[in-house]
């Protein structure tokens, strides 16, 4: 038992809390979010001089072949600074496809790409009425000669305007599929958007998009496994996100209730707003245990069924605890709480967010309870 | 990062749970698995079992009878005591007045009270809590005045559990009522229940037992070598003890237990020939609590790692530990009753040839009785406020 970061993680928590404290303090990143592009490519360059972009990618290929425990730190640092770069979408999502499931022509053209910050991805499996059941795909993908045709509509993808290149599910005859497909193929309109926590996403609509059969990624039918495999370990990232956004959340209103006065003292000497903060406080602390087992399990499940399990119990708790303490951390703000100003408030949509990705607490749980004896 | 145990700390819950298992009589596992009464025969009986053991103080000094554990290993014997059901031993010998007496005590005090406290022949009690000081301890009443070589004590404790099981009584009472501040006018002294003027009068409880009492001192003479510590220094006796938290405040050995108790249940009961764990509603409700479960695990592991590394105490940790393990004990035993559904209501059978069945007629009032257990060892919003205090600063 040991729920320590090892050297090289601890090392790594430093550097990248520098990265956040230097460049992307609240002014830098409300720049980001308002600029055109949406995304800042300095930013992106320093992620890969610093090897978070091939930090879970395979040795062998540029990365540095770690996991979602190594990743903890780095993505607790960017939910508490907001980080909106396609960070998740790529290195947690595409790049993920491509390493567990890709051929070596793959990996070798995509992977050492993404670790140098030239290649940015997305996956795009969300399609009408399949809200966060990942058995529905309806996107079609025939066959023509040696190539694949794909029709098809992908909702919400994030980082979809953003990416290089997208991972699509699509049916084939033999079952669920996965391709790579280049943002810019003939076919390929995207309909882009700022969400509401500041990130760029998209629908991607496919209209006869046709891509060669290397474009095809893992064994043709067999995606859901994989597709599973993927979303869960994407979902322990994001349980370690939520949790560093709960803490900045959390210090905020602890922080402002010891400086804001009301009838002559600081309202943190109010009982009323201790308990809430303390109950803040606990709903964090249970969140990032969860976090650790939930990054613990997609590291070394003992079987597909025990990871499954302990994600959607992560998610389901974190989901809670993310709705709690964002609301929490507005209410005990007051009125400035509600404000553009304040970093909670953004805090507060990220949080929101995160709550619902991948699915809500009552998809978590239903899985969780589904999978329990 | 590692949730699991070491190698050598399995090797160890694996000696505790087979030793339990093979060492705790059927006839007091299932009366705690069938929410029964535990008279004072009953606890004795595992006192002396774990005593003989050499297991029932681990926290003891080494040559005192403790065991030298870790604090991990400590916590496994407590969650795997807790897995296996065992009577509970209770802490005021053991785990409270014995640790003032290593702290505090005469030699004289200490040969005569801890081999008793051991080996389960001395009961003790708590008199700590009066009518008017509940959370507010330090308001207490209960007066003692020196006459020779005597204290005469005259006053009331409540809620003293197991009192009419206790063979002796701790007690802060107030020895100075002219100091300044009220935590200085109190001592810690020790009364054998037997001494006259001493009258134990039951306290029950909505669910019907005998738990706890109201103990009234009429002039009780108590020898002046009885006090612990010095005269007027109660309050650091006091305050010493609640530094000595325990990290299984969550319970979660034995809330896993009940947990897995409770799926077996409610699989039982049926509803128009489905189980009842197949009812969504209820599932969804099981679930939940298996989630919090989980979590509270984890953040206990997680508390006891960071002291194992920094040697720190846990401090107001506990708090949040306490908080969380009894709303999940006060859940479970809330989901057991709900699952009778309205077979709860039998409470006594008013006709012996036609008896009712006992442990469905446990469900409802252990329901009520575990209400307690958000509002004692300090309620669950004067752990809120220590964690206030003490860890963010409010």
């Amino acid at each position: 038992m040991n729920f320590d970061y090892n050297e090289t993680q601890q090392l790594l928590a430093e550097s990248v809390a520098r990265f956040a404290q230097k460049d992307y303090d609240f002014e830098a990143r409300k720049r980001i979010v308002h600029s055109d592009a949406g995304w800042s490519s300095e930013v992106w360059s320093t992620l890969a001089e610093m090897g978070l972009l091939g930090l879970p990618l395979p040795a062998d290929h540029g990365g540095y072949g770690g996991g979602a425990v190594d990743l903890m730190s780095v993505m607790e640092t960017f939910g508490g600074a907001l980080l909106v770069e396609p960070y998740l979408a790529t290195v947690g999502l595409g790049a993920q496809f491509v390493a567990r499931a890709g051929t070596d022509a793959q990996k070798q053209s995509i992977l050492p790409a993404v670790a140098e910050g030239r290649l940015k991805m997305a996956f795009a499996h969300t399609e009408t009425n399949a809200r966060y059941d990942l058995s529905q795909v309806k996107a079609t993908a025939r066959k023509s000669g040696t190539q694949w045709v794909l029709n098809g509509t992908k909702l919400v993808v994030a980082g979809a305007p953003l990416a290089d290149k997208i991972v699509v599910s699509a049916r084939t005859g033999s079952g669920s599929s996965l391709f790579l497909v280049d943002r810019d193929a003939p076919g390929v309109t995207i309909k882009a958007y700022r969400t509401i926590d500041g990130m760029r996403a998209g629908d991607v609509l496919l209209a006869d998009v046709r891509v060669g059969s290397p474009a095809l990624i893992g064994t043709n039918g067999r995606a859901s496994a994989l597709v599973e495999e993927v979303i869960d370990f994407a979902t322990a990232l994001l349980c370690a996100e939520a949790v560093g956004a709960m803490k900045y959340a959390n210090d905020a209103t602890l922080e402002y209730l010891k400086t804001r006065k009301q009838f002559g003292v600081p309202i943190g000497t109010f009982q009323a707003l201790q308990h809430r903060m303390v109950d803040m406080v606990v709903s964090y602390e249970q969140a990032r245990s969860m976090a650790c087992l939930a990054c613990t399990k997609v590291d070394a499940p003992l079987d597909a069924k025990d990871r499954a399990r302990s994600v959607s119990a992560a998610k389901f708790r974190i989901a809670e605890a993310c709705r709690h303490i964002a609301q929490e951390s507005i209410q005990l703000h007051g009125g400035m709480g509600m404000t553009e100003e304040m970093k909670v408030s953004h805090t507060f949509r990220r949080l929101t967010m995160i709550a619902q990705q991948f699915g809500d607490a009552d998809h978590h749980l239903a899985r969780f309870s589904a999978l329990s004896d | 990062m590692d949730l699991n145990y070491s190698a050598d700390e399995l090797a160890f819950r694996d000696e505790v749970r087979t030793w339990l298992a093979a060492n705790l009589p059927d006839d007091l596992r299932e009366k705690v698995a069938r929410y029964e009464h535990l008279s004072r025969d009953d606890l004795a009986r595992w006192h002396r079992i774990l005593a003989q053991k050499g297991w029932v103080a681990p926290s003891w000094p080494k040559e005192a009878g403790g065991t030298d554990w870790t604090p991990v290993q400590r916590y496994i014997f407590e969650e795997e005591c807790g897995y296996a059901g065992t009577p509970m031993i209770l802490p005021f010998g053991v785990l409270m007045c014995a640790p003032v007496l290593f702290q505090f005590g005469t030699p004289e005090q200490k040969a005569k009270h801890l081999p008793g406290i051991y080996n389960g022949d001395v009961f003790w009690c708590q008199g700590y809590s009066e009518p008017g000081s509940g959370s507010d301890l330090a308001s207490l009443k209960t007066r003692a005045t020196r006459e020779g070589d005597h204290y005469v004590i005259n006053g009331q404790k409540i809620w003293t559990t197991l009192a009419q099981y206790a063979d002796w009584i701790f007690c802060l009472v107030r020895t100075d009522s002219g100091s300044a501040k009220r935590q200085e006018g109190i001592s810690f002294i020790l009364i054998d229940m037997k001494t006259p003027g001493i009258t134990v009068r039951p306290l029950i409880l909505m669910d019907g037992a005998h738990e706890v009492n109201e103990v009234f001192f009429d002039n009780v003479r108590v020898p002046v070598g009885n006090i612990v510590h010095e005269e007027n220094k109660g309050w650091t006796v006091a305050k010493y003890l609640l530094g000595h938290e325990r990290m299984g405040t969550g319970r979660v050995g034995a809330s896993k237990r009940e947990l897995a108790k409770l799926k077996e249940f409610a699989a039982q009961q049926k509803v128009n020939g489905r189980s009842l764990m197949d009812d969504v509603r209820f599932r969804d409700r099981v679930a939940r609590v298996e989630i919090e479960l989980t979590a509270l695990e984890i953040t206990n592991l997680r508390f006891l790692d960071h002291m194992r590394r920094t040697g720190q105490p846990p401090g107001a940790d506990v708090s949040m530990l306490k908080i969380r393990g009894t709303e999940i004990q006060q859940a479970l035993t809330e989901l057991m009753m709900q699952a009778v559904g309205p077979h709860a209501q039998p409470f006594r059978s008013l006709d012996e040839s036609l008896a009712i069945d006992p442990f469905i007629a446990s469900l409802a009032p252990r329901y009520c009785s575990y209400r307690k257990t958000t509002i004692y060892a300090g309620s669950n919003e004067i752990q809120r406020n220590i964690i206030a205090k003490a860890s963010l600063g409010l």
